[in-house]
């Protein structure tokens, strides 16, 4: 176990350097940071001092040199906005996201499991057929054409959910402002939740009823039913474990893209999280914001594709981790 | 009264324009404790046949005609919560390959508890305690720690070994088998199937032996059905089959057995291929592979006589028959 983390961290380096060098060559083409920085006021001279102060005008190289020096002791540079480091910023919207992201996964889970699992077991069922009309459907409406309608009807028009942020938080152990324990924060956590999860719900749906009715027809389901098994334990346990191990894989992909679709949720909902502030960096040109988030993304990244491999390996019985005993 | 009586069984597959017929008007009967074997190339039906005792047909196969009685009871006529409680309990099933019988991520033991308390209330350390019982009486080496592992950790002949104490779990009345040797090494073979034929001979459970190989025949069962493309051609006690075949297409089987070709020479087939679902023979459908095959074999399918050694559908035997008796005087017509 202690090997394979071990390893795993090694890829995660690696993952992150590349990150880091293709989000400083990108950094020119973004435009001027010292433009932003200061208002129109500020002389030519000043303005000078500022870039030359930032270390603008070094060579790229000897700047990522800096940039890459600071990284290894934890240092990822100041945001030019919030004249703070940028972890911190990025770490002070973290609990918005996650909180987010993993509402919008349980949903998923919620819906298109039994919904995969009743399609997969009578394709031919009114149902089912519904249900993959809908999917189709809410495979081809993009996020924020879904995202405006809920807004629209929930909040404007019924005025029942609000329409923007976070709403009232509680801190948690000190550390996590959280939304989830009361309940002007859960209502505000619906619409940007339902709204992120219908982008994946479709995909999992379709995912969990071929895979289904693959399994279905294998012999030891076959077998499962010439014992006199129950039908519930036949769809659910025998056939069902079997589904979720490749579901879980592309699971595990989809879950890691869904922090790049909180980029659009965040910013449709005003939704205080990672996404708004990536979108808030570009437009500011904060450099080492953008550098910094598109990190922690990797980290995200690596982190949630260790916790599948770590799950499958417990739902799959033949694959176990090396040093990991059962 | 025989143990199970199946009459006029026709399966079909449906289709969009016609529906293939699988299973023609195949009638049979089993005793109580008796051996029975089902032999055939592939697709001759036989898998069919072994699915539709136990209603266990893919879609879209259906019974489409005749009955099929256990101990007095009609089984094509139950719900599939009746046929819960017949699966398992009273007719078990041995599959082909051991390797994609068990579900890979459920361990043997829970496997074994599972088909125990679908059919019986019992604690779940009674449960196991009467697994372990059967994974030994298979002659599993250390039952109790099997009981715990996954099946991958087991070798295709220990599989298979444990699909025959699940077999056993509840004493069902018959067992089929659908070539239960097929998948596994040709020394572990002869152990399962001698374990098999000891297992039903042991505790008087009647077995349904479903093979291509008359070698394993042989060994085990005290009848023989043969079967072509979806119909039986002959049937009757496995030695004088064996011995004497009567049928063309049993006689072909026979001769095909490696054991009869002289060294050096090439092996013996039966030529041509068993006919597909939707291209069918008129009349007797072995006729385009047959030596002896004339006109009304083209025509019409012969019936049923009684050859002396075993029920024959052949009109060349046939023949034989009524000069036989015509000679003798003898009617050996059943």
């Amino acid at each position: 176990m202690v090997s394979f983390i071990g390893r795993r961290l090694c890829q995660a380096l690696f993952v992150l350097l590349i990150i880091s060098v293709v989000s400083f060559i990108i950094q020119d083409n973004l435009g001027d940071p010292v433009r932003q920085m200061v208002g129109q006021s500020v002389s030519l001279q000043e303005r000078a001092a500022l870039q030359q102060e930032l270390g603008l005008n070094d060579p790229l190289l000897q700047q990522y040199g800096r940039f890459l020096m600071g990284a290894l002791q934890g240092d990822l540079g100041m945001s030019y906005y919030y004249k703070q480091p940028t972890l911190d910023v990025i770490v002070s919207r973290l609990p918005a996201t996650l909180e987010l992201s993993f509402c919008a996964l349980l949903l998923v889970i919620i819906l298109a499991t039994p919904l995969g699992v009743i399609a997969a077991i009578h394709p031919k069922s009114l149902l089912s057929r519904a249900v993959l009309f809908i999917s189709t459907l809410g495979l081809s409406i993009p996020i924020f054409i879904v995202a405006v309608f809920l807004m629209y009807f929930f909040a404007i028009e019924w005025r029942v959910l609000p329409s923007f942020g976070r709403g009232e938080t509680t801190s948690f152990l000190g550390l996590w402002q959280t939304g989830l324990f009361n309940q002007d924060g859960l209502r505000h956590l619906l619409l940007p939740s339902f709204s992120l999860a219908f982008v994946l719900t479709p995909i999992f749906i379709r995912l969990i009823r071929a895979e289904m009715q693959d399994v279905l027809q294998s012999d030891f389901i076959r077998y499962a039913w010439s014992k006199g098994i129950s039908a519930p334990r036949i769809y659910f346990l025998h056939a069902l474990k079997n589904t979720m191990l490749p579901v879980i894989t592309v699971g595990g992909i989809q879950a890691g893209t869904l922090v790049a679709y909180t980029i659009l949720t965040e910013s449709i909902f005003q939704w205080p999280g990672m996404g708004l502030l990536f979108m808030e960096a570009v437009t500011r040109v904060d450099v080492p914001l953008i550098s910094a988030y598109l990190m922690v993304v990797g980290v995200i990244f690596v982190v949630t594709n260790t916790l599948v491999d770590v799950v499958y390996s417990m739902v799959n019985p033949r694959v176990r981790i090396p040093g990991y005993s059962a | 009264m025989s143990l199970l009586s199946v009459n006029g069984l026709s399966v079909k597959f449906r289709q969009r324009h016609q529906d293939l017929v699988a299973l023609h008007d195949v009638s049979f009967s089993l005793d109580r404790g008796e051996r029975i074997a089902i032999v055939g190339e592939s697709g001759a039906g036989k898998s069919v046949l072994g699915y539709a005792l136990v209603n266990l047909l893919m879609k879209p196969g259906f019974i489409d005609a005749g009955s099929v009685q256990f101990d007095g009871r009609e089984l094509t006529k139950l719900s599939p919560k009746q046929w819960q409680g017949i699966r398992g309990k009273k007719i078990a099933m041995i599959f082909q390959d051991p390797m994609v019988t068990l579900n890979p991520v459920l361990t043997i033991g829970a496997q074994m508890i599972e088909a125990i308390r679908s059919h019986t209330r019992i604690a779940y350390k009674d449960a196991r305690k009467l697994a372990i019982e059967k994974l030994a009486h298979v002659r599993i080496s250390a039952p109790s720690q099997r009981f715990d592992q996954y099946p991958h950790e087991l070798s295709g002949g220990m599989r298979q070994r444990v699909i025959i104490a699940i077999a056993l779990l509840l004493n069902p009345e018959i067992i089929i088998a659908d070539e239960p040797t097929t998948a596994l090494d040709v020394t572990i073979q002869a152990e399962i199937l001698q374990l098999l034929k000891q297992i039903c001979a042991d505790n008087g459970v009647a077995l349904i032996l479903i093979t291509h190989d008359f070698g394993v025949v042989s060994r085990i069962a005290e009848r023989t059905f043969v079967m072509y493309a979806g119909r039986i051609v002959e049937q009757g006690p496995t030695l004088e089959i064996i011995n004497d075949p009567q049928h063309p297409y049993t006689q072909g089987l026979l001769n095909a057995l490696p054991q009869m070709a002289l060294p050096g020479q090439r092996l013996n087939q039966i030529k041509g291929n068993m006919p597909p679902l939707n291209d069918q023979p008129s009349g007797c459908a072995f006729h385009p592979r047959c030596p002896y095959a004339e006109e009304r074999c083209r025509q019409n399918p012969p019936g049923f006589v009684y050859s002396g050694v075993s029920t024959v559908a052949c009109y060349v035997v046939e023949d034989m028959l009524s000069e036989f008796s015509q000679h003798d005087g003898d009617d050996s017509y059943e």
